[in-house]
């Protein structure tokens, strides 16, 4: 397969099958895969790079699973350990500057707050923050409840949803082969799990983001693969809204590799999402795990969102990675436009609130 | 869309041929980022069909961070009663060449702070020592401080030169060349050289067989005309003389120092990486600045014109200064290279390659 076929198939919208995948990463031809991907990208988006203005909360680093790939969980009472009352997530919640948008809400699966608990800490800050969107728990988080709940994955989506629940984030998709989880995350819940939970929210007309963790243990057939299961998903429902591929950080954690993805791969990766995600919407560049400078030259390459502000993100910095965490409107700003893009402030769900011309 | 003029300009690189200043400001001006890597790539093909990169493995040694010039864009420099001046003696920098060769090193490059009291005598008698001592090349003091040593020392540049290179300088790092138009210097460098002298360092220095190499500092108050005003400036000092080895281009870093403001972005460095590569048709290697960029855009911009990775460094202080603190290993370099498809190769100050690293 070599890739002028592959570019035909693309300037002609044709889908890309499991073999182009694996020839897109074989290739060393960086220029053309952004080039390919910058054309579907325009063909979707146009000009445009979305982000939001948004806040993360971690409330515990508590957590049943302890993946081997992550330098943020801790089990209750070891040094570092640390839980944050609905108190403490009110008053987190009050720093967010006026034109916050969103919480973006993930956890540590706590061993002992009661299912109760999850809905107090939704209607709490829905009572307080009426027009804030909350996104919130990944997959993993969402099943873990179910359990706590003894309801099924459903009706405890439909809980959640009643007492505050927007969206749902991508996170905890990691891999989805089983070799490669049950090294990295033999406790968390398999990849078919991940998929049936977010095909259910998305039957309720919740929507979600999808993401995978590269840079690891796995192969480019994993990611391949991992890449099609997305999409096979999204024919059936159309529920995501993003893709933000993420980038492996070894450092504090129990996967011996560089500290970092390279350059290359993260390019490459994100382009042949975009190449190969022909049904969705959105490629997002986390620039808290990629780096701003990585995170902005993407926006040629195929990505069209730069998701956000992130105030105070505690799980990359737990595996050593180097941004602030932070960014202001106006440097996200100044990134996309010193890119030749049109930045677009956004809603959760891609409603613009602001176009600077 | 693209207007005419570009399709012409696009038509002119790829069938080899040199560009203009104003058609290099067009295509400056109005490609996209893919554009001009896709160019800047097919002139390095053009020059480097063997898809090799090169690096090599040296240390900077800063001997000292007093320095009359006190530019605006620089966060290393102290004042002489500062408590943070320093002036390294001669044990200090053996040290530090000894653990370079420890590591395979082949070069040094010694740069200061232009300290108002070391005059030539000073130099040659380091030089020397240096090289009675060791097998290195000394690749040292850029035009700043040459044009200071003569002046000092009531030398011509010629005669300076003469007498540096009989004591031991190998070769002269292209530093301090910032923007080579005077408009940018006074407002940013004030006290140090203006272009004219910068180029007459450098072509008196190759006249007598010293390599070269140039440097642009970009992101601070000059132009997008500014920028290929350089360009062009070196080009014809290097159709004149062929001295120049490699060109290096770096963002102003703004940390600590008193011109402040940002940085320019990853897309604008390598933007200006790649029109570089195609401006400068008679420079065989291009850099990529890891030290400024990192390795994740150092690696990329291998893509975007650059053949040679630069220098393992093994201590950095003056990027270091205004806070940005990059570290890349030998073997982080080699295993990026390889990463990107290439096969890596440790050269020498002249890129004579001395290993490859299949």
């Amino acid at each position: 397969m070599n890739i002028d076929t592959i570019k035909e198939k693309v300037l002609s919208n044709q889908r890309l099958t499991r073999e182009d995948g694996i020839a897109l990463f074989k290739s060393n031809d960086l220029l053309a895969l952004g080039r390919m991907a910058d054309h579907v990208a325009q063909h979707k988006n146009g000009n445009q790079v979305f982000f939001v203005q948004n806040m993360h909360i971690n409330p515990t680093n508590i957590c049943v699973n302890r993946c081997k790939f992550c330098a943020f969980s801790r089990s209750k009472g070891e040094p570092g350990a640390y839980e944050m009352s609905i108190d403490d997530i009110l008053d987190k919640a009050r720093k967010a500057g006026k034109g916050v948008r969103e919480f973006h809400i993930v956890s540590g699966l706590h061993p002992d707050l009661p299912f109760a608990w999850y809905l107090d800490m939704l209607g709490a800050l829905k009572k307080e923050f009426p027009k804030i969107h909350l996104k919130a728990f990944t997959a993993v988080e969402i099943d873990y409840l179910a359990k706590l709940s003894g309801l099924s994955v459903t009706d405890t989506l439909k809980q959640l949803r009643d007492a505050g629940l927007g969206s749902l984030p991508g996170g905890g998709a990691e891999i989805f082969n089983t070799t490669v989880r049950n090294t990295l995350c033999a406790e968390k819940i398999s990849g078919d799990r991940w998929l049936e939970v977010i095909e259910a929210a998305h039957n309720i007309a919740l929507k979600s983001n999808a993401t995978m963790l590269y840079g690891h243990i796995e192969t480019y057939e994993h990611r391949i693969d991992h890449l099609l299961r997305l999409r096979g998903l999204q024919d059936r429902t159309g529920g995501f809204q993003a893709f933000i591929p993420l980038s492996f950080h070894s450092q504090n954690t129990e996967i011996k590799k560089s500290a970092y993805t390279t350059g290359f791969d993260d390019l490459k990766t994100l382009a042949i999402s975009r190449l190969v995600l022909d049904n969705f919407d959105h490629i997002k560049a986390y620039w808290v795990m990629l780096g701003e400078k990585i995170a902005q030259v993407s926006l040629n390459f195929g990505v069209d969102d730069l998701d956000g502000t992130v105030v105070e993100e505690r799980i990359t910095k737990a595996a050593g990675g180097t941004t602030d965490g932070s960014m202001t409107r106006d440097e996200i700003v100044h990134l996309i436009k010193q890119a030749g893009r049109i930045p677009v402030e956004r809603d959760t769900v891609y409603n613009v609130v602001k176009v600077w011309k | 869309m693209k207007p005419k003029a570009i399709n012409l300009i696009i038509n002119k690189v790829e069938s080899g041929r040199r560009l203009d200043s104003d058609e290099g400001l067009i295509l400056f001006k109005h490609a996209d980022l893919l554009t001009l890597g896709e160019l800047a790539n097919q002139v390095r093909k053009r020059l480097h069909p063997e898809r090799l990169v090169t690096f090599i493995i040296d240390r900077n040694i800063n001997y000292t961070n007093i320095c009359v010039n006190k530019c605006k864009f620089c966060a290393f420099y102290r004042e002489a009663d500062s408590p943070e001046a320093y002036i390294l003696s001669k044990d200090e920098i053996f040290k530090k060449i000894d653990e370079t060769i420890a590591q395979g090193g082949t070069q040094i490059l010694m740069q200061g702070g232009v300290h108002p009291d070391l005059g030539i005598d000073y130099f040659e008698d380091l030089f020397r020592a240096v090289k009675s001592r060791y097998t290195i090349q000394i690749h040292s003091l850029s035009p700043s401080e040459i044009s200071f040593i003569a002046k000092k020392d009531a030398l011509s540049i010629k005669d300076a030169l003469i007498r540096l290179k009989a004591s031991g300088l190998d070769s002269i790092p292209g530093g301090g060349a910032e923007i080579l138009v005077d408009r940018v210097r006074k407002k940013v460098s004030p006290n140090k050289i203006r272009w004219r002298q910068w180029a007459e360092v450098m072509k008196e220095a190759q006249k007598l067989g010293m390599p070269t190499t140039a440097t642009m500092m970009f992101g601070s108050l000059e132009t997008d005309k500014e920028i290929i005003e350089h360009l062009v400036r070196i080009r014809d000092i290097q159709e004149e003389t062929k001295g120049f080895t490699a060109f290096i281009p770096w963002t102003y870093q703004p940390g600590n120092t008193e011109l402040g403001g940002r940085s320019a972005t990853a897309v604008e460095y390598l933007k200006v990486l790649a029109l570089s590569r195609i401006m400068l048709d008679n420079f065989q290697n291009i850099q990529a600045s890891w030290v400024t960029q990192g390795a994740k855009i150092a690696q990329v911009a291998l893509e975007f014109g650059a053949n040679d990775f630069g220098s393992t460094m093994i201590e950095e202080n003056v990027v270091a200064a205004a806070g940005i603190t990059f570290r890349m290993t030998k073997q982080e370099i080699i295993s990026i290279i390889k990463d990107a498809g290439y096969t890596p190769a440790q050269r020498d100050t002249r890129y004579n390659i001395l290993k490859k690293e299949d």
